[in-house]
């Protein structure tokens, strides 16, 4: 078993609303990434994937407030740690995080080296000019990034080239772990891929040695990431390696987000996609029992009534069902 | 819409500014209902009586029941009360002429000023350097003193109509009293009254109405002009919003105060009214309202739910009013907001310069600014014939610009706490 | 069976130019194209392709710049406002983004009810327009009783889009424009929004305008496929042709560049582009 670089145990966020209200959007998640792997969250919009992403920096700003649990960095715990400490010490060189649309929000009165700059002298005041431009370069030329883009402003760059800048930028302090949220869904299908290459080119470079990437494009996941993590209501509702989870998934609400794939493949337009009906519960109220029950096709009584735990099936699988795996396995066969 | 009105209630500014404002609109409509006198009626004779209260010295003599009350302290206060301290200074002064020494007189100790005063003062004595005059004034200061110190009541004589000679009828006894509330004719005068002898209080609380009424008259003007041309300008786009975006550019580059002072001027000042002037206020104000609503129509006019609309067969009409208005809405009433408050300041500012309206009927903060300006109340010291109406004015706008920023606060979420 | 199907929307010669002098930009160039009666017609291309600009124009909601658009074979005329009315009630649109789709000042049922006095003027009772409005809400598997005194944006994204179609539903136009009306919704309510727009083509005959950048979609849904590059139209033909055999070095990118689940997704030949 290899080093692991990010441990996550029992982390609870919560936001607190205008109306002074707890909502509970990351709720006692567990996890580990291993040096060299990358692990995949999917789910619905508002199911707590991108507030896990922000958790998971160690770093909190209202409405977010942290409530529970651990994350411990390469060896190193950062929760309980000062803020500014994290954000000095932590966030950039053991961290990084690219948050969805970041490549709109680049100041568009600077230049891409002033941000470059911005980052590293915020960690080290020391280094020269010189010395930054010079790394830049070398960085950029690793990673296919033309050198006169750093004496260019964001406007003139286009969509894919800005995203990539923006991702080139976030590592430029090597950090342990890349957290990338949603970072090629507002792009076209040719500048997707440019920038899943690169993500990939980063760990194969030993650039970062970990990657946690965010989507709800399951067909992206599967072709990016080792592992997957799918998550529900705030909850893991399954942990399985990418194969296992698009072509085995245990959870059903696994298998309704399985079920809806669309890929321009042969056979597509025979198939007969499913669609999960209903809503996500309301996370100022979860339900007392499974939080999926409400949605489900195999739901029986005694799912609503009591929390259903995450269940461990050996080598890193794990799912959150009252059923064991046989009979789902058997159910989902009959269809 | 009802989260909306809560979210509004819960932000302490706009609380804060409504409270202030309603306070300000109740006085305005309780007062009227107590003090039934003309805003503008004449009440005193002379200008400038302080803020007090003013018991009629007729109908005390006359009223039926005259308590007697011993107080210990009522000589000691008559005196403190009528011995000012100007007349203090100026004894002091004599009896330093005449020898005392400085640090023996303390002039506020009123009971040993007396004393030596009593031991000392001798009205034939002549101090060096003391012109006639001034001897004179200290043998009137004497009298008023001998009076002071004097136990005896003051009698009442009436003229008989017979022998045509003063008799007497009674006498008033320094431990006389009478209750106020049987005093026929007692009127408290808050804030005093004015240069013409006019009641400041009833004068303000009707100013604050009029001004109220001027600025809402304008800033619907001015919003009403400003929404309008806004709406058409940015939605129907073209030569039209070439157009109107030529005058608008127009009035803006022209600072509207000076279009104002020009406008007023020309009008004339017998065609003045509170009306007339609040929709000339009105019609130099409504440029940015016009520019922030148009460029808010043109980003809303690309919007789905707009192309929806249009591909519903909807005319423009019923789209700009049901597609663009109500999302403009709260802006609007932002602006509007805004509006009145700086219409009522461009009417003081008018009146100030002695171009607001003529009247003789109503009163405006800015006319009571411009009185008190004209009879000099602020050198001569009279603070309640201007300090009370500049607290309106500032309690006015104050009021609104809490509310525009708390409601701006609800519904621009960028700058939510 | 061929000769049956008849022309539905027609253009000839399309032309959009934005701007003028140096800034001109070509948004849509010279595109023909011809859709025929009860099909769904996929136009798929990347941001920028004029997709969009194209289907406004369709919807006379900008004029071409050039060119003419057949609507059943008749040119169509929308010099008038009362001629335009009268071709908004055989073409209609959904869009992208459905949480400003809706006027969010309106209910739900003032929405559909809207749609209601469009197609019917006011001969309706309230009970029949009541009915119209449940039928409506379950085509598209929504509880009416649960929506009446609700607000559109108190629904989720793939429930607006619904509501949307329940709209179309409503008003049974000739033709629908689909403008990329699953790109803003979960990509698991996706199949639920297409599994819709086949609905609407087989029970009610609709000719159906699908615009959008996900080939996997337009392939999943459509009869046919037109590809859109730079404004033209490049490739077109049924969907199995056109997507399993493209003949353009443009749509082989275009599908090979889609991370797929049964085939291998080859980043090998990814070159880093420098513009």
């Amino acid at each position: 078993m290899s080093k692991v670089i990010l441990e996550v145990n029992d982390l609870t966020t919560k936001y607190i609303t205008r109306f002074h209200e707890d909502v509970y959007a990351v709720d006692h998640v567990s996890l580990k990434v291993e040096e060299g792997k990358s692990l995949g969250i999917a789910g619905e919009s508002g199911c707590g994937k991108s507030t896990l992403a922000l958790s998971l920096m160690g770093y909190y700003f209202p409405p977010l407030h942290f409530t529970s649990g651990e994350i411990i960095i390469d060896g190193q715990r950062i929760t309980g740690m000062d803020p500014d400490t994290v954000r000095r010490t932590i966030l950039g060189t053991e961290i990084a995080y690219i948050p969805q649309a970041a490549m709109n929000a680049l100041n568009p009165t600077r230049k891409i080296i002033n941000f470059i700059e911005d980052v590293i002298l915020a960690h080290d005041p020391k280094v020269s000019r010189k010395d930054i431009y010079d790394l830049a370069r070398e960085r950029f030329e690793i990673l296919g990034l033309p050198e006169d883009v750093l004496q260019k402003y964001p406007v003139e760059l286009s969509g894919g080239m800005k995203q990539r800048t923006v991702i080139a930028v976030s590592v430029i302090l090597a950090p342990k772990i890349l957290i990338a949220d949603e970072p090629s869904s507002a792009l076209d299908v040719t500048s997707q891929k440019m920038v899943i290459k690169m993500l990939l080119d980063l760990m194969e470079k030993g650039m970062i040695k970990s990657m946690i990437f965010i989507t709800h494009e399951l067909p992206l996941l599967y072709n990016v990431t080792d592992d997957i993590m799918v998550m529900y209501a705030g909850q893991i509702v399954e942990k399985a390696t990418a194969q296992e989870a698009v072509f085995d998934p245990l959870h059903p609400y696994s298998k309704g987000l399985m079920g809806s794939i669309i890929v321009p493949e042969k056979g597509l337009r025979n198939l007969k996609l499913s669609a999960i009906p209903g809503v996500p519960p309301n996370l100022k109220k979860p339900p007392t029992g499974c939080r999926f029950a409400e949605r489900c096709k195999y739901v029986i009584p005694e799912c609503k009534t009591h929390p259903i735990d995450l269940r461990e099936t050996g080598e890193g699988r794990a799912y959150r069902c009252i059923f064991s795996e046989e009979y789902l396995r058997k159910v989902y066969q009959i269809g | 819409m009802k989260q909306t009105l809560q979210q509004v209630f819960h932000s302490g500014k706009f609380i804060v500014g409504f409270v202030i404002f309603m306070a300000l609109l109740l006085l305005v409509i309780i007062y009227p209902l107590f003090i039934k006198d003309a805003p503008l009626a004449i009440i005193a004779q002379g200008s400038f009586f302080p803020p007090g209260t003013y018991v009629n010295i007729y109908d005390s003599i006359n009223t039926t029941d005259i308590y007697t009350l011993n107080l210990q302290d009522a000589a000691a206060n008559r005196i403190s009360s009528k011995l000012s301290n100007d007349d203090r200074e100026a004894m002091k002064e004599w009896l330093i002429g005449d020898g005392v020494p400085a640090d023996q007189i303390d002039t506020s100790d009123t009971a040993s000023l007396l004393d030596l005063w009593e031991k000392n003062y001798d009205p034939q004595k002549n101090i060096p350097g003391m012109i006639f005059a001034q001897k004179r004034y200290y043998q009137r200061l004497n009298d008023s003193v001998q009076g002071i110190l004097s136990t005896e009541g003051e009698i009442l004589a009436a003229l008989n109509p017979e022998t045509g000679t003063l008799e007497q009828i009674g006498t008033v006894n320094q431990s006389d009293y009478v209750n106020i509330d049987q005093v026929a004719n007692v009127r408290v005068l808050p804030l005093g009254t004015d240069n013409f002898g006019r009641d400041v209080l009833t004068e303000l609380v009707k100013a604050i109405e009029v001004s109220l009424e001027i600025g809402f008259v304008a800033g619907i003007v001015a919003t009403l002009i400003g929404l309008t041309l806004g709406l058409l300008s940015g939605y129907i786009g073209g030569w039209v919003d070439d157009m109107i975006m030529f005058v608008t550019n127009l009035f803006t580059v022209i600072p509207s105060f000076v279009l104002l002072v020009l406008i007023s001027f020309s009008i004339g000042q017998e065609q003045r009214g509170a009306v007339t002037i609040a929709i000339v206020i009105g019609l130099t104000s409504w440029v940015w309202t016009t520019r922030a609503v148009r460029s808010q129509v043109i980003s809303l006019r690309n919007r789905d739910h707009v192309n929806l609309s249009k591909i519903a067969g909807h005319s423009i009409f019923h789209i700009i009013l049901n597609d663009i208005l109500p999302y403009i809405a709260s802006y609007v009433v932002m602006a509007l907001i805004l509006q009145i408050s700086s219409a009522i300041l461009a009417e003081a500012s008018l009146s100030i310069l002695g171009l607001g309206p003529k009247t003789s009927v109503v009163p405006t903060l800015g006319l009571m600014m411009n009185w008190a300006m004209i009879y000099q109340a602020e050198i001569l010291g009279k603070w309640w014939a201007y300090f009370p109406v500049i607290v309106a004015i500032a309690l006015i706008t104050f009021s609104m610009n809490l509310m525009n920023t708390g409601l701006d606060q609800v519904f621009n979420p960028a700058l939510r706490d | 069976m061929a000769d049956k199907i008849s022309s539905c929307l027609k253009g000839e010669g399309l032309t959009k130019i934005f701007g003028v002098g140096r800034r001109k930009t070509l948004a849509v160039d010279h595109v023909d194209f011809d859709f025929c009666e009860g099909k769904i017609v996929s136009i798929v291309g990347e941001s920028g392709s004029g997709k969009t600009t194209l289907a406004k124009m369709l919807l006379g909601l900008i004029k071409p710049t050039e060119g003419e658009i057949y609507f059943q074979g008749k040119k169509r005329d929308i010099s008038s406002q009362k001629k335009r009315r009268e071709y908004w009630k055989n073409i209609q649109a959904i869009f992208q983004d459905p949480y400003s789709s809706f006027n969010i000042f309106n209910k739900i049922d003032a929405v559909l009810l809207d749609c209601i006095k469009m197609r019917d003027g006011k001969k309706l009772t309230n009970e029949q327009k009541v009915a119209m409005m449940a039928e409506a809400c379950s085509f598209v598997n929504l509880k009416f009783d649960e929506l009446t005194n609700k607000y559109p944006f108190e629904l989720s994204g793939g429930q607006m889009q619904r509501l949307m179609i329940a709209r179309i539903f409503i008003l049974k136009p000739k033709v629908l424009l689909a403008d990329e009306p699953t790109s803003m919704i979960d990509a698991c309510s996706r199949a639920t929004i297409l599994d819709m727009l086949m609905k609407l083509r087989d029970e009610i005959g609709m000719t159906i305008v699908f615009i959008t950048h996900d080939i996997g979609l337009a392939y999943y849904v459509s009869d046919t496929v037109y590809i859109m590059e730079h404004g033209r139209i490049i490739e077109s033909g049924s969907a199995d042709e056109v997507i399993l055999h493209p003949k353009e070095a443009y749509t082989q990118r275009l599908i090979s560049d889609v991370p797929k689940i049964h085939e291998e997704w080859d980043l090998s030949t990814v070159q880093y582009s420098v513009s």
